[in-house]
């Protein structure tokens, strides 16, 4: 513990002498913030929508806060950890940004941890969702959400709802692992079943015999997270197999019916009862407004969770400038963004001070059909639910 | 490059003990092309402060490529799955240094002997078989690796990487900066080391054994080449040279990610060495140079789209380059060929008697 406070101290130097330099060299009047986001690769399709979001607030908002202009800098890490890192580190000693935005994938987001701690430069969270990525640092903040607060309010509503026997079907990683553990928990607390875990492997999505297994089980319900993206071969096979005529009701995170995809999945989708923070459908005049700029401006593509964790994120750094009222400086710029709270087009939001991490609702959805296409529905709201995880964390 | 050739036209007919000792002594001289090469790279330190991380991270490229030459380039041994090496290295140096003890270097003989003997272990493996299946059995146990490190949570962090390594200053001396200056010249110094072993390696009896495997291995087989045991050897030294890269990668970045041990780091290191050539060492280092360069410079252009020109420009440096990058200059006229050759083949210290 003494050699690693030490290093810490160290760095703490090393990094107060790149501080100034950094100032120095970075243009007075602008502000940069670095965008890291997978562009390429199996998850480019979270970077393309986090990247539109973030877009879409500076074409709402102007690009200045707080008197100073805002600059977007994107860099594509292809998903690789080493590259976020590397990429993390140019674009401070070389840009000089002032924040780091962006993180598509939970290893991505805490491969930065120690250049952040180096360096008193924020990071903003726009998509990564495992629960523990903001203990490593503490200049991380996070505008997405994390897995067990989507979890929990789910298996809540189950609880409430007569379903007793409940099957979980999650994918095989820290994310997917994260859901079933929270959801378990909470579910077998207040009275209900696991009957069956069934975890499918990330690399090979064929879900027929996964899907067998559960409905020789018979439960209430099946709980299921997904990656998006496979959820209409999902919803296409669950139909197949005949689930839902056996009566078994599909309740999932709002991953599975991502609102980018949601179209396509088509009919087998309609009913499929999910627990999520945002929902392009939800009704409020901050979301109409956004989802009708995000549409104009990228050829009709829906918002997802992942859009809306961008627009927020950059509402974050804005809101946090004019706090600061221009200053830059990391420590700074993160005890403004402790506290912070205002309306976002998901709802009511506020960022923890403790944990830096987001409170927001958590809305019950329904798949329904509304002038001809599919939207999540929201019917039910739990309100101001924290990351589940952490609170634990603290009251031990 | 086919300085084996070259040299066996020139030696007269009783080919004595001193005359060979000469050749070979001839055949490991430095020639200009490598001095320039690494004094450029050691100028860069001073020259390029600004461009020191993407430096490392060519360093780190050029090691592993060099480690899968020596088998590809030298024994003949095709390999789908060298990233193991390159992951468990990684994986060993990270766990090393977050658990025993952070001073880095120690961390680099700790990944090297669990590479090494991993490597070892499956040598056994690539004897058998021809080209095919040697291909899917290296990728069978590049998978089979991934997935452990992915089931192993509890050591490996899984999925989410391996986090909180802190590593130590270099020595004890040395404390890596953000600019990244203290991992480039970390990496520059292993990577140079490193190279000079192999050209050692690769020059003496034993590296000419392994081309005779390479060329026939029934008629090596006749001449007395053990070849059997020539194979395990240098599938280990290739194994500890890929798990000192995946070392160098985890000292520099302090994290592990699970995609160390992924399909694409044995892909892409392939794509480097072909590029830059196999069989002569610097093949390695040139395509990790060509190719690390282009990505970088690319994906800065054009976030989204930088995979399609990065495809388009490869072919055509294939197409163009036939083959590889170190053939480039057949397509230049005759004259000017053998007068580059000559001062690119020029030797240090090597004035011999009868040369001209």
């Amino acid at each position: 513990m003494i050699t690693r406070r030490m290093l810490m101290a160290a760095s703490a130097g090393v990094a107060m002498l790149g501080q100034t330099a950094l100032t120095a060299s970075a243009q007075e009047d602008t502000v940069k913030i670095g965008l890291i986001l997978p562009m390429t690769g199996p998850f480019s399709s979270t970077g393309r929508q986090v990247e539109a979001g973030a877009r879409t607030y500076m074409e709402m908002n102007g690009d200045t806060a707080a008197g100073k202009t805002v600059e977007l800098i994107v860099r594509d890490d292809a998903g690789t950890a080493d590259q976020t890192r590397r990429i993390a580190q140019e674009l401070v000693v070389n840009e000089g940004v002032n924040v780091l935005a962006g993180f598509g994938l939970t290893p991505l987001a805490l491969s930065v941890g120690p250049v952040l701690n180096q360096a008193n430069i924020p990071a903003v969270i726009m998509a990564a969702a495992t629960a523990s990525i903001t203990k490593e640092s503490e200049y991380y903040t996070r505008t997405s959400f994390t897995l067990p607060q989507a979890s929990v309010p789910v298996a809540t509503w189950a609880n409430e709802n007569d379903i007793n026997r409940v099957v979980t079907l999650v994918t095989d990683y820290g994310p997917g692992i994260d859901a079933e553990t929270w959801f378990t928990k909470e579910f077998t607390e207040n009275g209900g079943e696991i009957v069956e875990a069934v975890r499918v492997p990330l690399e090979n999505p064929d879900f027929a015999p996964y899907l067998q297994r559960v409905r020789d089980s018979e439960p209430d319900a099946v709980f299921v997270f997904l990656p998006s993206g496979v959820g209409s071969l999902f919803m296409r096979q669950f139909t197949e197999r005949g689930l839902n005529e056996a009566g078994i009701r599909l309740i999932a995170t709002g991953d599975v019916t991502d609102d980018d995809l949601l179209n396509e999945m088509g009919e087998p989708a309609i009913g499929t009862i999910t627990g999520h923070h945002y929902s392009a459908a939800h009704e409020s005049p901050e979301n109409e407004a956004f989802v009708e700029s995000f549409e104009e401006a990228n050829d009709g593509m829906r918002p997802n969770f992942m859009a809306i964790g961008g627009y927020d994120g950059m509402h974050l750094i804005y809101a946090a400038l004019e706090e600061t009222e221009g200053e830059v400086d990391g420590d700074a710029l993160m005890e403004a963004i402790k506290g912070l709270s205002w309306t976002s087009p998901r709802g009511p939001v506020s960022i923890d001070p403790e944990t830096r991490d987001i409170i927001q609702n958590i809305y019950m959805r329904e798949v329904e059909e509304v002038d001809g296409e599919l939207y999540n529905v929201e019917f039910e709201t739990y309100e101001a639910v924290k990351d589940p995880a952490k609170a634990e964390d603290s009251a031990e | 490059m086919s300085t084996m050739s070259e040299n066996a036209g020139k030696v007269s007919a009783p080919v004595t003990e001193s005359v060979a000792a000469t050749q070979l002594r001839r055949l490991s001289a430095w020639r200009a092309f490598e001095i320039v090469l690494w004094v450029a790279a050691f100028a860069a330190i001073f020259l390029l402060p600004s461009h020191m991380l993407v430096l490392t991270e060519i360093a780190i490229v050029a090691l592993f490529a060099i480690s899968l030459d020596l088998i590809l380039g030298y024994a003949g041994i095709v390999s789908l799955g060298h990233g193991a090496f390159f992951g468990l290295g990684a994986y060993a140096a990270g766990i090393f240094a977050k658990h025993i003890y952070a001073e880095p270097v120690t961390g680099l003989f700790v990944a090297a002997a669990a590479s090494g003997i991993f490597g070892f272990a499956t040598s056994f493996l690539v004897l058998r078989g021809s080209d095919l299946t040697r291909l899917m059995t290296t990728l069978g146990i590049a998978l089979m690796l991934a997935e452990v490190a992915n089931q192993m949570a509890w050591l490996t962090g899984g999925a989410d990487g391996l986090s909180g390594v802190m590593v130590g200053p270099i020595l004890g001396l040395f404390e890596f900066d953000l600019w990244g200056k203290t991992g480039y010249i970390y990496c520059l110094f292993v990577l140079f080391i490193l190279t000079c072993l192999a050209r050692r390696l690769v020059n003496a009896p034993f590296g000419l054994s392994l081309k005779a495997i390479k060329g026939n291995p029934v008629r090596a087989a006749m001449v007395g080449v053990p070849s059997r045991r020539r194979i395990v050897a240098i599938y280990t030294v290739a194994a500890v040279y890929a798990g000192i890269a995946g070392a160098l990668l985890t000292h520099t970045t302090s994290f592990v990610s699970i995609d160390v041990l992924a399909f694409h780091r044995s892909a892409d290191v392939l794509l480097v060495l072909v590029l830059g050539g196999v069989g002569y060492l610097y093949g390695g280092i040139i395509g990790a140079i060509v190719f690390t360069l282009l990505r970088d410079w690319l994906s800065v252009i054009t976030p989204q789209y930088w995979m399609f020109w990065i495809g388009l420009v490869l072919v055509i440096i294939v197409v163009v380059g036939r083959e590889n990058l170190g053939r480039w200059h057949t397509f230049l006229p005759n004259s000017l060929q053998e007068r580059l050759a000559r001062v690119v083949n020029w030797r240090l210290g090597m004035k011999l008697r009868g040369e001209q």
